[in-house]
């Protein structure tokens, strides 16, 4: 089963007079397990795209269902709920809760979740290790660099076990090599927590990674790879 | 608790803003209380001194109260004595009881023949070991320092006059009144002087031979037949009474010397029972006793209760008029105190909106933006009542402590200028939950604003 079903899905902006066509009738069905990328140039749609699967905006028309639920139908409370048991989030700036620690900010969707004390503890232990920031626990992110940052972000979306953790443009904010080591960390942990990973970029490092590749222009999909197409082509 | 911990960390977050908010409602509680410390002093010392002079609840004749100042001797206690002893006896008022003294109170004409001068006065008969005693009460530990009566341990015929009555009387040299000159020559030529029937009056008063030095009055008042009647009285003191009418018109003696003069022979009555309570929260109590002994064993006499605010309204005019200005300004700083920690919290929550964003898209309920701005604000308003409180302790304990003095409404001396704010404590409570709630609502609109913002909007907020 599909982890995400987009069916004709339309988004509009209205700015004063003028409408922004954001998406055009989109069909797109995401695979679970695989790490997704969708590229397209600038003002394309990509983010609105990914707000739309990750439950934060509505779209005017057509159906988004998310780890087989219609998220459309549920109340503004229980799809609060829902995105903090299914849904993870990493962002361009990784927007960490400043007063909080490292620690502090990966166990806080897991307080969202209500997962009793002693598991917290552990599962946040092990996710800070397997970032590689054991030593930086303690911290604050205003103390840490932006590779630092962006991997607590990785812990942080990753602790609640979620189905889907989407990031936009996750490596816009940090420098090529950086980037890299970000876009592998992101890979491994995909692999590691059979998540399905789905992100935006234009960065041609991160569309070798993927699994299946969306390409987006205008509001519309223009194209789609999957992974056994990709491997041929690799092969 | 989460909640809390996040809470404060975002305050300390904005130091520099947090401090001055919680300065603005420090400087609030602290105008509030330091005031209201005031003005409660003020009035606690007027009570305090109503109380010493005239005790919390007075037994009357029926009507006494309206119509008994033009006519005493008619609207007197016939049985008083029995009055007191029921009263002093009884099982449930006499716990309560610090005194219970008759009095009179009668109006009459003092006048120094010698110099030819007279003038009205409301004169007091009281019994001065139970005045002394009840100048003793100091329920509210006022640093007050009364010294006892002048008519203490005097002759039957000593009296105590106001410094007003003393000028009047031109009696300052005798009686070492300061502030007084003579104008005597004034007065001659205006052609104030007693009539001639008091003279006369006053002669037949068998009056004893003036010593030098000495100050003689004499008072002519109407006895209980409607007739004139005189005595020849030596004033022991001048004293300055609190209130300038007061001064200017009073006359205290003993109990049987104005008995003497109002009732002559006869049997001898009193104007009213004077009872002294221990505490002035008593009153209720003591005034539902009284009135079921009112009814039974008192009820051959027609008698009435009156309390001392009944007695003094401008005891009840001046905590009036402290309250009105004490809400006044509670509103004032409620309002200042509304828009301080609004603003503090509407600036954080446009500060903090890509975070919000961020914790909304993390799952966090709306309910849970809006908990957490008005626990921020909850925590803000608790310090600043807290430190509130605190910093009008201190104020008030340097104001107590700077030796200055003042003179409150109805009394004579000067007293140390007291702020009363420790002790009050359902004022410091009350002002501070104010602070507190006023800073909760105050957060309500922006934690509001915060709670509805659309995610995505807030998310490019940068
Ligand atoms: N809040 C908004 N109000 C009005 N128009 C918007 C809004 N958000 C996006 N748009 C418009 O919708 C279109 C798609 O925007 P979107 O942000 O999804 O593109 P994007 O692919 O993420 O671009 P980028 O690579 O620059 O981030 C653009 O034309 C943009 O101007
Ligand atoms: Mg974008």
């Amino acid at each position: 089963m599909n982890v995400v079903t987009l069916k004709h899905i339309g988004k509009t902006y209205h700015l004063d007079a003028v409408d922004v066509p954001a998406l055009i009738d989109i069909d797109l069905e995401i695979r679970p397990n695989c790490f997704t990328v969708i590229s397209g140039p600038s003002g394309s749609g990509k983010t609105t795209l990914l707000n739309l699967i990750g439950c934060i905006d509505q779209p005017d028309s057509g159906e988004v269902i998310v780890a087989g639920e219609a998220v459309q139908t549920l109340s503004d409370d229980a799809l609060s709920d829902f995105r903090a048991r299914h849904i993870g989030f990493i962002f361009q700036n990784f927007n960490l809760l400043p007063v909080l620690t490292v620690r502090e900010n990966v166990e806080y969707p897991l307080l969202l979740a209500r997962v009793p004390a002693a598991e917290r503890k552990a599962r946040v232990a092990a996710l800070i290790e397997a970032v590689g920031l054991s030593d930086k626990a303690g911290n604050f992110p205003g103390e840490l660099s932006g590779g630092q940052r962006q991997r607590v972000a990785i812990a942080r979306a990753l602790a609640p076990s979620p189905n889907l953790v989407l990031a936009d443009e996750p490596t816009a904010n940090l420098d090529s090599h950086t980037g890299a080591a970000i876009i592998a960390l992101m890979r491994e942990m995909q692999r590691e927590h059979h998540v399905t990973f789905v992100f935006s970029s234009h960065d041609p490092k991160v569309l070798a990674e993927a699994d299946d590749a969306v390409m987006i222009r205008d509001g519309r999909i223009e194209n789609i790879e999957r992974r056994e197409q990709r491997g041929e082509e690799a092969t | 608790m989460r909640t809390v911990s996040l809470a404060l960390r975002n305050l300390l977050r904005n130091r520099r803003r947090s401090i001055t908010t919680l300065l603005a409602m420090v400087i609030g509680a602290v105008t509030i209380l330091v005031f209201g410390g005031y003005s409660r002093n003020i009035t606690l010392s007027l009570q305090t001194s109503y109380v010493m002079r005239g005790g919390h609840l007075q037994i009357q004749r029926q009507d006494y109260f309206l119509y008994g100042s033009g006519n005493p001797a008619a609207y007197g206690i016939s049985d008083y004595q029995k009055v007191i002893d029921v009263v002093a006896r009884d099982p449930v008022l006499a716990p309560m009881l610090t005194a219970v003294t008759p009095t009179i109170s009668l109006g009459g004409i003092a006048g120094n023949f010698a110099a030819g001068v007279s003038r009205t006065v409301i004169g007091a008969g009281v019994v001065v070991a139970d005045r002394n005693r009840m100048r003793g009460w100091n329920d509210y530990g006022l640093p007050m320092n009364i010294p006892p009566s002048a008519l203490t341990g005097s002759a039957a015929d000593a009296v105590v006059i106001g410094n007003g009555v003393a000028r009047v009387l031109e009696l300052c040299e005798p009686l070492g009144v300061p502030n007084c000159k003579k104008h005597a020559q004034a007065e001659a030529e205006a052609g104030v002087a007693a009539p001639a029937d008091i003279t006369a009056l006053a002669a037949l008063e068998s009056r004893p031979a003036a010593t030098a030095g000495e100050a003689r009055i004499e008072i002519l008042a109407a006895n209980v037949h409607g007739a004139p009647n005189v005595a020849s009285l030596r004033v022991v003191k001048a004293e300055r009474q609190g209130f300038k009418e007061l001064d200017d018109m009073y006359v205290g003696m003993h109990l049987a010397q104005a008995q003497r003069l109002l009732y002559g022979g006869e049997k001898p009555q009193a104007t009213a029972v004077v009872l002294q309570l221990a505490h002035t929260r008593q009153i209720p109590a003591a005034k539902a006793r009284l009135a079921e002994l009112l009814a039974s064993t008192l009820k051959g006499q027609p008698l009435e209760v009156q309390d001392f605010e009944a007695l003094n309204p401008f005891y009840g005019q001046a905590v009036g008029m402290f309250a009105a200005i004490f809400g006044f300004m509670a509103v004032l700083i409620g309002a200042i105190v509304l828009f301080t920690v609004g603003n503090t919290m509407s600036m954080a929550v446009i500060e903090r909106t890509a975070e919000i964003g961020t914790l909304r898209a993390m799952g966090l309920r709306r309910s849970g933006i809006r908990r957490l701005f008005m626990v921020e604000a909850m925590l803000l308003g608790v310090i600043g009542a807290v430190a509130g409180v605190a910093a009008a302790l201190c104020v008030a304990w340097l104001v107590n402590h700077a030796g200055l003095t003042w003179v409150p409404p109805g009394q004579a001396d000067p007293v140390p200028l007291t702020v009363r704010v420790w002790g009050e404590t359902a004022m410091m409570i009350g002002s501070a939950a104010l602070l507190a709630v006023v800073a909760v609502i105050s957060a309500w609109w922006p934690a509001r604003r915060a709670a509805r913002m659309r995610i995505v909007d807030a998310l490019r907020h940068v």
